[in-house]
């Protein structure tokens, strides 16, 4: 991993048009992503994640999904101003993404070598012969036995955890600078998703590739990220180094995202859930959207957004608590002994 | 938890005709018991069976050979229609998706009370009401939302309304298949809390299938794990998350992600391949610490004996 930026995006905000108004899915967020990196977004259904994913491919659905503010920027270009034609030329080359289900991201009518072939021929302008042997040398890469013979089978004869390898294979096809997977691993057992994960760990390191991971899973973002953003309501609220995140986290929804998942060894207490649900972003709350659902909320929560308080060099929390003048709030007793329990320490200074 | 056994799975096979000659043995041999009071958690992979475990329980499935004792009672074979009926107030069902299980044309208060209706536990309609409103509290819901449809709630609302129509006709047993699978990881929590308040209120023995483990343990007394249509180990939960006999559930727990990045960077993977057992003999399901079963054959029970911590 070095320090070269390869992705950046500033201010993005993302909205749909409906019927009802505009619904503001993703608002003013800013990261990076650097070379060799994986950053992994966290957050609820409808906290904007995928929204997010869409909107740097370019594929958000015109003329309801717009970017309505913001750059993302990729060396020269920023692909927020780029038309739909423009962005063929990045789309499936420099980013590629793997989706949740590897069922509906393959063609059931195609032959699987075809359909990592499409690829190759297209961006990479080879002709049938080498194409088809690329082709297997990208399916032996993610460890598809006997690559050969399973060229000419169709996506229904693969199991779950066989088609996204397929799927992988024809993401890095050409060579992706970046690569978005939207909860690859979701759909898989637990035994298959280690595999997939490793396998994916074994190409960024091979290639460089830099990876954004979304996923809701806790226990993923522990194993394959560099750095975390939790997203909720369309905002960023916390993005810091993964250890920075797991055992000194700020945010009290990350708190919260911590509580909920049971320990190995806990037993008889409630797990700490967090109260209500989402808000709506057809009309996103004045304040901290969160701050109803926060027992930590403070009075200003509810008039005026917190800003990003920096922590380090590397980690942001938006959250009023780490305003000078607010109370000293540590987190909930049941996340502190979770945090306790976990193999790594938090130091001070570290 | 008592020594009471509510439901007694003896010899349970289910096995699909795929093709004229081909077979599936989704369930091959199956034998357990539920105590009353107590959560029984059945995990494994897609495809092991445990879904349909738990639907040949409840009967959706007529089971290929086997006996389902409910109270001493076998569920399966030829049920008069009362006697049917009889079974169904009993046990209910809590599915994985609440989206495809609650039927998006009916309001919830027809939901809710479709089981009330049939067994006839409302006299009249307004104490029908009462009782939808009572249950909507009853799982943290509100007596607003009685006349709204499925399409107006959020997942975990929806799950909600599913225990709420399962709670309907006062069931002892509850199979809850995946039940939170589907949700968010905050609303997760808030289910699960919901699952364990409501079976000490309401004395519920529960069938929890799923195939994550954290979760599961967290859940459950005991644990069976399931593996090709066959319980390979069972044992209580705190048992077999400190003291996992058979291989693959060593491999099975070995492969979970924990929240936890440094661990994440030294844990070790265990593979499990079916072929390192002893093939000399058919495996059978062994006693090998108290309370703890294995499905092993006789050698690997004695080295297993051996290793075991008394």
């Amino acid at each position: 991993m070095s320090n070269e930026t390869i992705l950046e995006v500033k201010n993005l905000s993302v909205s749909f048009k409906t019927a009802n108004g505009e619904v503001q899915a993703v608002r003013d967020i800013s990261f990076s992503v650097g070379k060799g990196e994986t950053l992994a977004i966290v957050g609820e259904s409808g906290s904007g994640k995928s929204v997010t994913t869409k909107a740097l491919m370019g594929l958000l659905p015109a003329p309801k999904g717009y970017i309505k503010n913001g750059n993302i920027l990729y060396g020269d270009e920023d692909f927020a101003k780029l038309s739909d034609k423009q962005m063929t030329k990045y789309r499936g080359k420099d980013f590629a993404m793997i989706f949740q289900d590897p069922m509906t991201s393959l063609n059931p009518t195609m032959k699987v070598g075809t359909q990592v072939m499409e690829g190759l021929r297209m961006h990479r302008g080879m002709n049938k012969e080498e194409a088809k042997t690329e082709a297997v040398r990208l399916l032996e890469l993610v460890r598809i036995p006997d690559a050969k013979a399973r060229m000419d089978q169709y996506p229904h004869q693969f199991s779950g955890g066989m088609r996204q390898r397929v799927v992988i294979a024809i993401a890095l096809a050409c060579d992706p600078k970046v690569l978005i997977a939207d909860e690859p691993t979701t759909a898989l057992d637990v035994t298959i998703q280690a595999q997939i994960l490793d396998i994916m760990k074994d190409i960024q390191e091979e290639f460089e590739t830099s990876i954004i991971f979304i996923t809701h899973d806790l226990g993923v973002v522990a194993n394959v990220a560099d750095r975390v953003a939790v997203m909720y309501a369309g905002k960023i609220v916390e993005i810091g180094a993964v250890d920075e995140l797991f055992y000194n986290p700020k945010h009290p929804y990350t708190w919260g995202l911590l509580g909920s998942m049971p320990t190995v060894d806990q037993r008889e207490e409630e797990l700490f859930a967090i109260p209500g649900t989402p808000p709506d972003l057809l009309h996103p709350p004045k304040g901290d959207a969160f701050a109803p659902r926060n027992r930590y909320a403070l009075k200003i929560d509810y008039e005026e957004q917190p800003p990003m308080f920096q922590v380090s060099e590397t980690h942001y929390a938006a959250t009023w608590l780490l305003h000078e003048n607010s109370p000293d709030v540590q987190p909930p007793a049941s996340v502190q002994q979770r945090i306790e329990e976990m193999d790594g320490k938090w130091e001070a200074g570290q | 938890m008592s020594d009471e056994k509510l439901l007694e799975i003896k010899n349970l096979s289910q096995h699909f005709k795929t093709g004229r000659k081909s077979v599936v043995r989704a369930v091959d041999g199956l034998n357990f018991d539920i105590y009353k009071g107590e959560t029984f958690g059945l995990v494994g992979e897609s495809g092991c069976g445990k879904s349909t475990t738990g639907r040949s329980i409840i009967r959706l499935y007529e089971a290929t050979s086997g006996e389902v004792l409910f109270k001493g009672e076998n569920v399966q074979g030829k049920k008069s229609k009362t006697e049917l009926k009889k079974f169904n107030r009993q046990m209910q069902m809590i599915f994985q998706d609440p989206y495809s299980s609650l039927n998006p044309r009916m309001k919830v208060i027809d939901i809710i009370a479709e089981g009330i209706d049939i067994h006839g536990l409302a006299n009249d309609k307004e104490e029908r009401r009462q009782r939808v409103y009572e249950l909507l509290e009853t799982v943290g819901l509100s007596r607003e939302h009685a006349e709204r449809y499925p399409h107006e709630f959020s997942g975990g609302q929806r799950q909600r309304i599913g225990i709420a129509r399962a709670l309907a006709v006062k069931p002892e047993f509850i199979i809850a298949d995946e039940p939170i699978s589907a949700l968010d990881v905050s609303i997760q929590a808030q289910v699960v809390n919901l699952m364990k308040k409501l079976q000490r209120e309401e004395d519920l023995t529960y069938l929890f299938i799923a195939h994550d483990l954290s979760m599961v343990k967290y859940i459950s007394d005991r644990i069976g794990v399931m593996y090709f249509g066959r319980l390979v180990e069972l044992a209580s939960s705190e048992e077999l998350y400190r003291n996992p006999l058979h291989p693959y559930t060593k491999s099975l727990l070995s492969a979970i992600p924990q929240p936890d990045p440094v661990h994440e960077r030294t844990r070790r993977r265990l593979a499990y391949n079916p072929e390192d057992h002893d093939q000399s003999e058919e495996p059978e399901f062994r006693e090998v610490t108290k309370d703890h079963y294995v499905l092993c054959t006789s050698k690997e029970f004695e080295e297993m004996q051996q290793q075991a911590p008394v």
